[in-house]
């Protein structure tokens, strides 16, 4: 599904700013990885790399999806080959409804791929459905796209627009700051109700709090740009336990 | 006067004015000292171009106007589908269609609705009407604001709205100013005279439409009187050519517990100028003036808002916002004037821009001038450009880039065009904002995006 080579990235027209100092990261169809480590250790920047942000450039490296390079593509024609970035901090966008966005959304992912568009009538049954799914206030979704949202209400929003959006490759920011366990538990259950053989996860977390409720099939320890280390589910509990001073001693980093 | 500081293009207007004058003697004898008060106010001012030292016209060069020559006096022939097809329209409303400034019966479009008196100015003005008499140019000759001076000056007809008192209107007034197509360039000076009474009710829709591809100058004068408890909703619509200029005045007065508000969408002319005052002259009168302009190309769309609290317990709110590409520039001028004796005043201004290239230009300029000392009063004026979280987080979700900047365009002007309330307006309003987002983003560059 998801192959990443010795992937370099820096802040783009700025020198000496690389962050990513050589990913290697395979997820295969189906697989949910963990991707855990500090501040500043290049977790935000390798996933907005990953959806093609015009802030980064590569410097090396490459990014396959399904065998083919993906480097070259803006982050609609990314969308458009099934992935999708849940955002840490969604942006607020006065005047545009969510129902509004996500038809344009779609429409615009059926256009790419050469298929017919939902009619309007099979899009608001499918977005009835999934509002009710994710638990958000049907109201709330009247109003303008995550303006005046609570953090809780902005992660159920990019809930819903997983499920409508059913992306193969879905990325997760730091979805779980700033919820309580309740809304923890609705991010959990709308990625473990998605789970599939034919769709991976990227979830990307400061805390094992999530995998309390997500289990990952594969956990790595993000530290100063460069995996440090791989294991299964039980990697994420000696680090909750441990913290990450080991892993950043070990990288040269500062603790 | 010394050379050099002469007014500018008066003789431009001079041989018009005296052949207007000429073909009016059947006119009231106070409309006649009226006019020449007008003139005589125009001559001393002319066409302003002198920018320095100069606030209302710092920021806009009038020079492309003054420069031009325009006929007065002629007309050309206008259908009822070439309104509907560039204006609003509904069968359900009121119509007083005004072709080039004077009143065309065939094309309005009239229900003879109990308490409404709609229709010619010019027959009111001869009906004798003594409220048409105090009320005509007593708000819109005040000052020496010099475009008044100028439609006054060829001050005969346009379109006459009286709404008898307790009358609660249930369908909109719909004015519309047409300039005629031509391939000369006209002079029109469009008026329109509000009489709305006590403890009434209505919504008045204004729109100027250009069917001309040519250079046209269209010269509005809008005067209102909102009596004790009377609520107007007023909409103006703007869209001449680009070729074109409007230069327009609204001025409001507010009686006790009036409630007046006016959303306006201005879209059209080379140079354009929305020049809008609201006396709040009684407790309790409140007035909410908003609306959207849109500039692209070498356009110049300049909002000259005002409002005056001349009486206690009276609020105001002003917010407007701009999108702008191109070349194009912006003024906004928002001034709140709270007098002495307006205490528990509450007034807020709000100017809002989107900035889609880096040629556009706005000036705003928020002000208050507050003399009374217990009242609450917020200012604020923005200029941005698309965020660029906002486009990436769009795009993330597989809508292009020019989609996604004219999703957040929308957006951005949603909040004003949801103040047009009447179906067919709101649809108008949609319609051409849709059809116009195209035409900012081919003009919007890189640098467009913060």
């Amino acid at each position: 599904m998801l192959e990443i080579k010795n992937l370099h990235a820096s802040v783009v027209d700025i020198d000496d700013s690389e962050i990513l100092r050589g990913i290697d990261l395979t997820v295969n169809k189906g697989e949910v990885h963990a991707i855990m480590g500090p501040n500043g250790s290049g977790k935000s920047t390798l996933v907005n790399v990953l959806m093609g942000r015009f802030d980064y450039e590569v410097t090396a490296g490459d990014i396959l999806v399904n065998n083919e390079s993906i480097l070259a593509l803006r982050p609609d024609q990314r969308a458009h080959l099934g992935m999708f970035l849940a955002f840490q901090y969604p942006a607020e966008i006065p005047g545009v409804r969510p129902w509004q966005f996500l038809k344009a959304a779609l429409d615009s992912k059926a256009e790419a791929n050469g298929e017919e568009k939902m009619s309007v009538r099979t899009f608001s049954k499918l977005f009835d459905e999934k509002v009710e799914a994710v638990g958000i206030n049907p109201n709330l979704v009247k109003r303008s796209l995550n303006e005046g949202f609570s953090g809780g209400e902005k992660k159920r929003n990019e809930m819903l627009q997983l499920e409508v959006l059913k992306p193969t490759l879905a990325v997760l920011d730091e979805t779980d700051s700033g919820l309580d366990v309740d809304a923890l538990r609705i991010v959990a259950e709308g990625v473990n109700s998605m789970r599939s053989p034919e769709r991976s996860f990227i979830v990307v977390t400061h805390y094992q709090r999530l995998l309390n409720y997500i289990t990952p099939d594969v956990v790595h320890i993000l530290v100063n740009g460069k995996i440090v280390k791989a294991g299964g589910a039980e990697l994420a509990l000696e680090v909750e336990k441990n913290g990450y001073k080991s892993y950043l001693a070990a990288a040269g980093a500062n603790a | 006067m010394t050379l050099g500081t002469s007014p500018t293009a008066v003789e431009k207007y001079s041989a018009a004015f005296i052949q207007h004058s000429a073909q009016s003697v059947d006119s009231p004898v106070w409309l006649d000292t009226l006019r020449k008060r007008a003139w005589s106010t125009f001559s001393e001012f002319g066409i302003p171009v002198k920018r320095r030292g100069n606030e209302l016209w710092k920021y806009t060069n009038l020079r492309p106007l003054s420069d031009k020559d325009f006929e007065h006096g002629v007309t050309g022939s206008v259908t009822h589908n070439q309104i509907k097809a560039l204006g609003p329209w509904d069968d359900t409303w009121d119509t007083v269609v005004v072709v080039d400034g004077i009143f065309s019966a065939d094309l309005s479009n009239l229900h003879g609705i109990t308490g409404l008196n709609a229709g010619s100015l010019g027959e009111a003005i001869t009906s004798g009407s003594v409220n048409v008499e105090q009320q005509l140019a007593s708000l819109a000759g005040r000052e020496d604001y010099t475009f008044t001076a100028l439609n006054t000056a060829f001050l005969d007809d346009g379109a006459y709205v009286a709404i008898a008192a307790n009358t609660e209107l249930a369908a909109p007034v719909h004015v519309v100013f047409v300039t005629s197509d031509s391939s000369t360039s006209k002079a029109i000076y469009p008026r329109l005279l509000v009489d709305a009474g006590a403890n009434t009710s209505s919504v008045i829709i204004e729109t100027h439409l250009n069917l001309a591809d040519s250079s046209q100058l269209s010269v509005p004068v809008v005067e209102v009187f909102a009596a004790d408890g009377s609520t107007v909703q007023h909409y103006r619509i703007q869209m001449e050519n680009e070729r074109s200029f409007h230069l327009g005045t609204t001025r409001v007065n507010q009686f006790a517990d009036a409630t007046f508000t006016s959303t306006s969408f201005a879209v059209g002319a080379q140079i354009a100028r929305n020049d809008i005052h609201t006396l709040l002259d009684a407790p309790g009168a409140n007035c909410t003036l908003r609306g959207l302009y849109m500039t692209n190309g070498q356009q110049q769309q300049d909002q000259e808002i005002s409002t005056t609290h001349a009486k206690p317990h009276c609020t105001s709110d002003q917010f407007y916002k701009g999108i702008l590409s191109g070349k194009s520039h912006a003024v906004f001028s928002g001034k709140v004037v709270v007098e002495r004796d307006a205490q528990k005043s509450a007034a807020t201004q709000k100017d809002l821009n989107l900035l889609l290239s880096r040629g556009a230009e706005i000036n705003a300029k928020p002000s208050l001038e507050i003399y009374a000392d217990d009242v609450t009063a917020a200012h604020g004026a923005t200029a941005g450009h698309v965020d660029r979280d906002t486009l990436f987080y769009l795009q993330s979700r597989g809508v292009d880039e020019e989609a996604a900047k004219a999703i957040l365009i929308r957006g951005f002007a949603e909040e004003i065009l949801n103040d047009f309330k009447p179906a067919a307006l709101y649809e108008f309003v949609e319609r051409v904002t849709d059809e116009r987002i195209p035409v900012l983003l081919a003009e919007s560059d890189s640098l467009g995006t913060a």
